[in-house]
């Protein structure tokens, strides 16, 4: 049996967070603990701190209202660094404190800092399963696709084949595309940014935190010291004077797909697959590019294009946001049972309390 | 058991009673002996107890038909305990002795404290029922058994090779010590609900109401509460609710004119104090604790949950009750089941966590946090027979030694335990209580027994709940927020929740600075966080009650201590042995850590200390470690409760060598 839920949709994510009063206004300062922040010095993580601390203030929300929460690794200390409320909970578990928290508290702005280990090896089940619920809360998943905090080994998201310290002949497990995944999980929001590019991250990241809904955002990060250059085959891409061949395929909702120097390469449609495929613009033409559409309910193209990722040493992949779909969220549905439930009694809780006890066959001894 | 003790004036004699307890509802019957209409004439005898094991196949509806007249029992004024007795398989083949389902109810005109040893009445629907309880039965007992199953194809399935029943008689009669009454159940329900068009297969799973009308007629059950409950139950169904109401009448009209039946049964109401009183569940009881305790702090419960037996049933009852605030989350594994309730905890709500055994190691590393983060969290373990999936179904108090030290580093926890059904209201309450106080997880130890076991419960009036003040932080104008600082008397930190300007800060899994909280490595402090947060939990021993002794000579040179569910087992083995002319003290702790602060003292008193437990020794080996006290343990794991009376035989023991004399116990029925 099911019911029709019937519920209202909120606009954005933080529609319920209470936000500055007039005049007031947050600066990156204000959003940085007094603690030391002791990751490796050239380590990615400092980057994607430096522009979520930069990004923070423009959400103009109330600071004790917004919550970090994370894992286990190097990027789970992230919310020492942030004075904002932040718990650093333990390895792979983040999503369901967050869980916890989003449904208990509406008027919070709830972040997941997590990484390649954590999120998609200890914590898999709980990430897939946030993404399906569509609990409000913004994922920011630092895929360095190594082990750091152990010193090393290769993590569910290295490419096969890779020497580490626990596989010195390579190692033989084909890694996850946290893309594809998360598509796969039924997540109603799924982007992919790069460290370096402060830009992109941050309008990835305005993007998720107004989404409503469970908002997935893998942050390619650079880990000098045991994975150094796992992203280089992209960094150049784009740069002036640069001719790579179109290593970042750019997803922008509305724009037809196109990348390479002058846009000379295209997504097309791949008759035999059904999946997509690269093509030169000039032999296509234009018109058989297709036009990146977010909102597409059916995931089916936004996980083709995910499969566009190298699985092996990284080459190419698509950046941007791959989906975006309004879908009810867990947290607001739960308050919503909750507030229908209670808009039916009356009394004082004692009261109902003795109601609740007093029910059913009861007899008295005088 | 009825927890409250006689009314005085009832206490010394039960005839006293008579005229305010006896009956008033419906169906008011004669007594000795009268004659029908149809010229039987019946006799009726009274019995100040019985114990009845309704019995079949896992699809026959016992545990209801148990339920049903454990109702009827209870609206009745007897006092009753229930031991539901189920396989793990939802329908286990067919026929077989794994697929026997059972319910036990233990019902008296007083006080009594298990659901019996040994029934004196076996309802059993199949000849596997018969084959799976028989051992159990003592000389004498009356079996009412159902004919229409004992075909040759399901006697073969319960391992008979020639029919019990045609034996009857015979000089090799292996039913020869029992009182059997042969009946086809199922035919007669057949016949009696022919007027719906039923199939035969549906009209005879009314059977079990058949027989529920039997027996209700056999002890004088009121009806009425049966025949509301079937009439809400099928409302939807109009023809499955007569035919069900139909059998349950014509199984009541069967007793009354049948001349197979020459005898019913009465059993008067137990006296009680006075007060309102319903029939509860050991996890139904709990659940109301809990939302009780989430009224009486003012906090929104928050229940983080896996499914898991025998621990769902409360995850079932508290999804009905948002009217409360009551939020309850069906996790995607037991691991964010507590991740959860942490993460509500966190954000200012009664975060609430329920499971059994296997769940508990599964949260381990999560209740190692909620220490670490001194967060308050209730984490229920309804425990079951282990290891690993163990006895999924079936009762054990082995995981005690897993509450206290089932996690790394040193992460103490405060561990509260109810010793009946009805109990687990209060310990509900009591550990919400200790959780929000000392700011940290809280184990409720319950047990499969208590969980599904009912029994008689004086509904508390909501007054006399605890008050319980969550005394969430506030910022201080010109002060530092320090996370870490100490109530003076409690020992707990501040409980800052989101949202509250000026409290912005980080906890988390990492040692934090003494005071504000912040990551350190620091030895010393390392040292002293471990040190206060043991010293923290010790002191909530401060907070409870003296322990309770029932010593009535003062002259006892033994002590019988438990815990948990024992509790009506050793009280009834405890009035065997004094029923004998022995002294004998009782005491059970509710408070497993820290213990009361008194308990040292105490043992000492006393020349020889027993420990009953459902487990190899548990508790014993605390009390040993802690007091150094020479404690003897009697244990027993079979699934079951513990039997009243071989532990009376044990304290018999126990006593004689205490005493230097040897200690005969009268006789072996149940007190």
């Amino acid at each position: 049996m099911s019911v029709d839920l019937n519920l209202p949709t909120y606009r954005s994510g933080t529609d319920l967070v209470p936000s500055l009063d007039e005049g007031e206004t947050q600066t990156g300062k204000d959003f940085t603990s007094d603690q030391e922040v002791r990751w490796c010095p050239g380590c990615g993580d400092y980057a994607v701190l430096k522009a979520v601390q930069g990004f923070l203030p423009d959400l103009g929300l109330r600071r004790e209202n917004i919550v970090f929460i994370s894992g286990i690794g190097c990027s789970s200390r992230f919310p020492y660094y942030l004075d904002t409320f932040g718990v650093h909970s333990i390895h792979g578990r983040a999503p369901s404190i967050a869980t916890g928290l989003a449904t208990a508290r509406e008027d919070l702005s709830v972040w997941v800092v997590t990484g390649d280990g954590d999120a998609l090896s200890i914590g898999g089940n709980h990430l897939i399963h946030a993404l399906r619920r569509n609990v409000n809360m913004t994922i920011l998943l630092f895929n360095n696709r190594i082990y750091g905090l152990t010193k090393g080994q290769y993590s569910p998201t290295s490419e096969t084949g890779k020497v580490t310290k626990s596989t010195p002949a390579g190692s033989i497990d084909h890694p996850f595309n946290p893309v594809s995944l998360a598509l796969g999980a039924e997540a109603s929001f799924v982007a992919r940014t790069i460290d370096s590019d402060r830009k992109h991250l941050t309008s990835v990241l305005a993007a998720a935190a107004a989404h409503r809904g469970t908002s997935l955002v893998e942050i390619y990060q650079n880990c000098p010291i045991f994975n150094d250059g796992a992203f280089d085959g992209l960094k150049t891409s784009g740069q002036q004077g640069s001719d790579d061949g179109g290593a970042i395929i750019p997803l922008v909702h509305g724009e037809p797909i196109v990348f390479g120097t002058d846009g000379a390469k295209g997504l097309i449609r791949d008759a035999v697959t059904g999946g997509v495929k690269v093509a030169p613009v000039a032999d296509v033409g234009l018109d058989a590019v297709i036009v990146h559409d977010a909102h597409n309910p059916d995931p089916t193209t936004a996980f083709a294009i995910s499969r566009l990722t190298d699985a092996g040493v990284l080459h190419q992949s698509p950046i941007g946001i791959f989906r975006q779909v309004a879908r009810p969220t867990y947290d607001d549905q739960a308050r919503d049972q909750i507030a229908k439930a209670q808009g039916g009694v009356s009394g004082s809780p004692e009261d109902r309390l003795a109601a609740l006890l007093n029910a059913g066959d009861t007899w008295s001894v005088a | 058991m009825l927890l409250v003790l006689f009314r005085p004036e009832c206490g010394a004699s039960h005839g006293a009673c008579e005229g305010s307890h006896y009956r008033g509802k419906d169906q008011p019957r004669a007594k000795g002996r009268r004659t029908l209409s149809n010229g039987v004439s019946k006799q009726v005898k009274q019995l100040d107890r019985v114990v009845i094991r309704f019995a079949g196949d896992s699809g026959d509806g016992m545990q209801l038909t148990g339920d049903r007249f454990t109702q009827e029992s209870a609206v009745f004024g007897n006092d009753l305990m229930t031991l539901p007795n189920f396989p793990a398989e939802i329908r286990a083949p067919q026929g077989t002795i794994p697929g026997v389902s059972s319910f036990q109810v233990h019902f008296a005109d007083h006080d009594i404290m298990t659901a019996g040893d040994a029934p004196d009445v076996l309802v059993a629907m199949n000849p596997a029922a018969l084959k799976a309880n028989l051992g159990d039965l003592p000389k004498g007992a009356t079996i009412i058994v159902d004919t229409a199953d004992f075909t040759t194809r399901n006697l073969a399935k319960a391992g008979y090779d020639t029919n019990p029943l045609s034996l009857v008689g015979d000089a090799n009669d292996p039913l020869g010590s029992f009182q059997v009454f042969p009946v086809d159940l199922t035919g007669m329900t057949v016949e009696a609900v022919k007027q719906y068009g039923l199939s035969r297969k549906d009209a005879s799973r009314a059977k079990n109401m058949f027989a529920l009308g039997l027996l209700s007629w056999m002890y004088g059950r009121p009806t009425s509460s049966t025949i509301a409950f079937l009439e809400k139950r099928f409302a939807k169904v109009p023809d499955i609710r007569d035919a069900n109401i139909t059998a349950f009448k014509t199984g009541w009209n069967f007793g009354e004119t049948t001349e197979a039946f020459a005898v019913s049964y009465e059993i008067r109401p137990a006296p009680a104090a006075p007060g309102t009183y319903r029939n509860i569940t050991g996890n139904l009881a709990l659940a109301y604790g809990l939302i009780a305790a989430g009224v009486r702090s003012g906090l929104p419960l928050f229940l983080g949950s896996y499914p898991i037996t025998p621990a769902s049933d409360i995850l079932h009852e508290l999804s009905k009750h948002k009217a409360f605030g009551v939020t309850t989350f069906q996790a995607e594994d037991e691991i964010a089941g507590i991740g959860s309730a942490i993460g509500a905890s966190y954000a200012g709500s009664l975060g609430v966590t329920t499971t059994s055994g296997p769940g508990i190691a599964l949260k381990s590393e999560a209740i190692g946090l909620a220490v670490m983060t001194e967060l308050p969290l209730l984490v229920v373990n309804v425990q079951r027979g282990g290891p690993s999936t163990g006895l999924p179904t079936k009762t054990e108090q082995s995981d005690l030694l897993q509450a206290m030290f089932g996690r790394n580093g040193e992460a103490p926890i405060p561990i509260v335990a109810p010793s009946t059904p009805g109990d687990c209201f209060s310990a509900a309450v009591e550990a919400a209580r200790i959780a929000v106080t000392y700011r940290t997880p809280v184990m409720l130890l319950s047990d499969g027994y208590l969980a599904n076991g009912s029994e008689p419960w004086q509904i508390p009036s909501v007054d006399s709940l605890p008050q319980i003040d969550p005394r969430f932080a506030v910022a201080v104008e010109g002060e530092e927020f320090m996370p870490y600082a100490r109530d003076e008397a409690t020992l707990a930190r501040p409980w800052a929740i989101p949202g509250t300007a000026g409290l912005e800060h980080r906890i988390g899994g990492l040692e934090k600075g003494d005071g504000h909280g912040n990551i350190s490595y620091d030895p010393a402090n390392h040292e002293l966080m471990v040190r206060t947060r043991a010293a923290k939990i010790a002191a909530i021993a401060d907070s409870l009650p003296p322990l309770e002794v029932d010593d009535p000579s003062g002259e006892a040179k033994v002590l019988v201590i438990g815990w948990g569910s024992t509790y009506g087992p050793i009280g009834s083995a405890i009035r065997h042995v004094r029923k004998a002319g022995h002294h004998v003290a009782q005491a059970h702790l509710r408070h497993l850590n820290p213990f009361p602060k008194d308990l040292g003292e105490i043992l000492k008193r006393y020349d020889k200390v027993l420990v009953p437990e459902m487990n190899l020794g548990q508790l014993r080996m605390l009390l040993r470690a802690e007091y150094l006290v020479d404690a003897h343990g009697f244990n027993v794991v079979r699934g079951l409760p513990i039997k009243s009376n071989e532990l009376a035989e044990a304290i018999a023991r126990l006593v004689g060598e205490a005493e230097g004399v040897t200690v005969t116990l009268q006789n072996d029925e149940e007190l």
